[in-house]
């Protein structure tokens, strides 16, 4: 597993809007299988962080490579394609299309027709709250749904990495365990899981590593198992 | 099992019967007055114009105020190549092509540095374009004549194929065609390709990309849609489209000037777009019919009309015209306000805006 280059690979990643520096060089690794998150308070960077990986912020070149080659400030059109999938914080659905159609918009850059509807089936599968909603809009779902359908939409380009910004934004905790429930299957299934949260709890739970940001910067990576028992993460980030 | 065969038939029947109508209804025209069958051939190239628009409004939600200057391009285009202005008299069917591509550059031209501007702000700066095309066109006759300026070009060759000549009278048939007739059938036939190819363009990936940006733009992207070329398709086929609208105009008016294209012709054709159903190519088709035809009929009501009543005509009909038409959009945006015949994704938007606070 050493010996093997990490499918994503962030190095001294910079981002800055104007003269504001968002994110201040940081250093971050997500193995082929591996279920990563990133915790840390608002405002510390860590939405930068993924759209500069997603390719909608300008960076380095040099600063993020995928599968080794150098995907820095590459856009995000040309990354979906190579296998990189976000579902941006928000969610980000397609308010006024149907479920069905907001999935086959996910579908894309994608022709394999069969596949794809094999594909829809496996979604329908890990989502049944969705298959009853097929032709309803998705502006019209519960927020909880809505994530889900965002979910979905990111699994239809079949990514290798899937970057999810804050999936539990704003949703129930029942909702939210049973989003991490889900996400944490579609890893299982195989694709390898960058989350960025700030119910560091939960998901730490379901990670098998974390990076924890402040102001810009990594201030601590470690298993998941080890950050849940460092003092210094109980006391700022779990609330004990 | 009569019925059924019947009800399969039914659309066929339709078609043809449509088809039929549309085959007699310049010689049923001709009968009132040549007039109409030439207020016909101007509806016809504003449904051209119409869909042009529908497609950068429309279908790819970017609002360009500056679109009848993609028309004045492919006018101005075969004005110069078959005129006495040059004294080149270059075959329509090699100018047509030629002005849909120049018109195309401009609309690539126009939509590269508007890229990343939305709503008001890319309606004011393609407003900006078409008025300074217009003001070109209007003062390229110094120090080189090129346009002839505020005078305009004319003596403009209608369209000929051999001895075909689509400006002249013909008897066929033991059937009078005159110019204006035969150039109905031609736009007619063009306005059916541009109506296949919407319909093609609207259920194709393109078609798909465009309706993801006008949503939401960032997602489009994070779907793996490139938005950059995405949207400068939609300028550069809008503005090719209106490029072969501009040159059948020139050579069915045989005489342009600038001010053929002036901004309120923008406006007109947006209205159209709008009123019809922005998104849906019958209902722009219709709101183009819609407004050519009902001022045309308005003029040639009221003024009899109020001779008849009052004996002098106290209310210009032009008056009476826009009085009418800020009515109706009035009236359309508070019961329709997708338009006669909204798309369905129109509708669905509309109906949730009403709804929320
Ligand atoms: N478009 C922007 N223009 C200017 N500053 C920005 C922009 N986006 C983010 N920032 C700033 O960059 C910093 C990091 O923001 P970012 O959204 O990455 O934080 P975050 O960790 O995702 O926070 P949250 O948990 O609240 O989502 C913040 O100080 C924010 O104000
Ligand atoms: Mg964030």
């Amino acid at each position: 597993m050493n010996a093997r280059a990490p499918l994503l690979q962030v190095t001294g990643l910079a981002v800055s809007y104007g003269g504001i520096k968002a994110v201040k060089g940081i250093d971050l690794e997500v193995a082929s299988g591996e279920m990563v998150c990133l915790i840390g308070a608002n405002g510390a960077g860590k939405t930068s962080t993924l759209k500069a990986i997603a390719g909608l912020l300008p960076v380095a070149r040099d600063s993020i490579r995928f599968e080794s080659e150098p995907i820095g400030g590459r856009p995000a059109f040309e990354l979906v394609r190579r296998g990189l999938a976000l579902v941006p914080e928000g969610r980000g659905v397609f308010s006024q299309l149907t479920v069905d159609e907001n999935l086959a918009m996910g579908a894309y850059i994608r022709r394999d027709h069969a596949e794809i509807r094999r594909d829809l089936d496996n979604i329908f599968d890990l989502f049944p709250r969705l298959k009853e909603r097929r032709q309803q809009t998705a502006g019209t779902l519960s927020g909880g749904e809505q994530q889900m359908l965002a979910i979905g939409r990111a699994l239809m380009s079949r990514p290798r990495l899937l970057l999810l910004d804050e999936p539990s934004m704003g949703l129930a905790p029942l909702v939210v365990a049973r989003i991490f429930e889900i996400i944490t299957e579609v890893a299982r299934q195989g694709v390898t899981v960058l989350v960025v949260e700030q119910n560091a709890r939960l998901a730490l739970q379901r990670c098998d590593r974390g990076y924890v940001m402040e102001s810009g910067v990594v201030t601590l990576h470690d298993t998941a198992s080890a950050l849940l028992d460092n003092d210094q993460v109980r006391k700022a980030y779990l609330g004990e | 099992m009569m019925k059924l065969d019947l009800s399969a038939r039914l659309p066929w029947i339709g078609i043809v019967l449509v088809a039929l109508a549309l085959a007699v209804l310049p010689f049923a025209l001709a009968g009132i007055g040549t007039t109409w069958v030439r207020i016909t051939n101007l509806a016809l190239l504003f449904a051209l114009l119409a869909l042009g628009l529908n497609i950068v409004v429309g279908f790819a939600g970017l609002l360009d105020l500056g679109y009848i200057a993609f028309y004045a391009v492919g006018a101005y285009v075969y004005a110069l190549l078959a005129s006495p202005q040059f004294g080149l008299h270059l075959p329509f069917w090699a100018i047509i092509p030629l002005g849909a591509l120049v018109a195309c550059i401009f609309g690539v031209l126009l939509g590269a540095p508007t890229l990343k501007l939305r709503g008001d702000y890319l309606a004011i700066v393609t407003l900006g374009f078409g008025e300074i095309i217009r003001i070109f066109l209007n003062n390229l006759s110094q120090p080189v004549n090129i346009t002839n300026g505020p005078q305009g070009i004319s003596r403009i060759d209608s369209f000929r194929l051999g001895d075909f000549d689509f400006g002249k009278s013909e008897m066929l048939f033991g059937l009078n065609f005159s110019g204006p007739i035969k150039y109905y059938y031609l736009l007619l036939l063009v306005l059916i390709v541009i109506i296949v190819v919407n319909m093609r363009l609207q259920h194709s990936r393109i078609g798909r990309a465009w309706e993801a940006i006008r949503e939401d733009e960032v997602a489009a992207r994070a779907m793996g849609i490139d938005t950059t070329r995405m949207k400068l398709l939609a300028f550069a086929m809008g503005a090719s489209f209106g490029g072969i609208a501009g040159g059948i105009f020139s050579s069915m008016q045989g005489f342009i000037s600038p001010e053929s294209f002036v901004l309120v012709e923008s406006i007109m054709v947006l209205a159209m777009v709008v009123l019809g159903g922005m998104g849906n190519i019958w209902g722009v088709i219709l709101g183009a019919l819609l407004l050519s035809f009902v001022p045309e009929l308005l003029r040639h009501t009221i003024e009899p009309l109020q001779r008849s009543l009052f004996g002098r005509s106290i209310v210009e009909p032009e008056v009476v015209r826009m009085l009418l038409f800020g009515l109706a959009l009035v009236l359309m945006m508070l019961y329709r306000p997708a338009g006669l015949l909204p798309s369905a994704v129109r509708r669905r938007e509309l109906a949730r805006k009403s709804v929320e606070p």
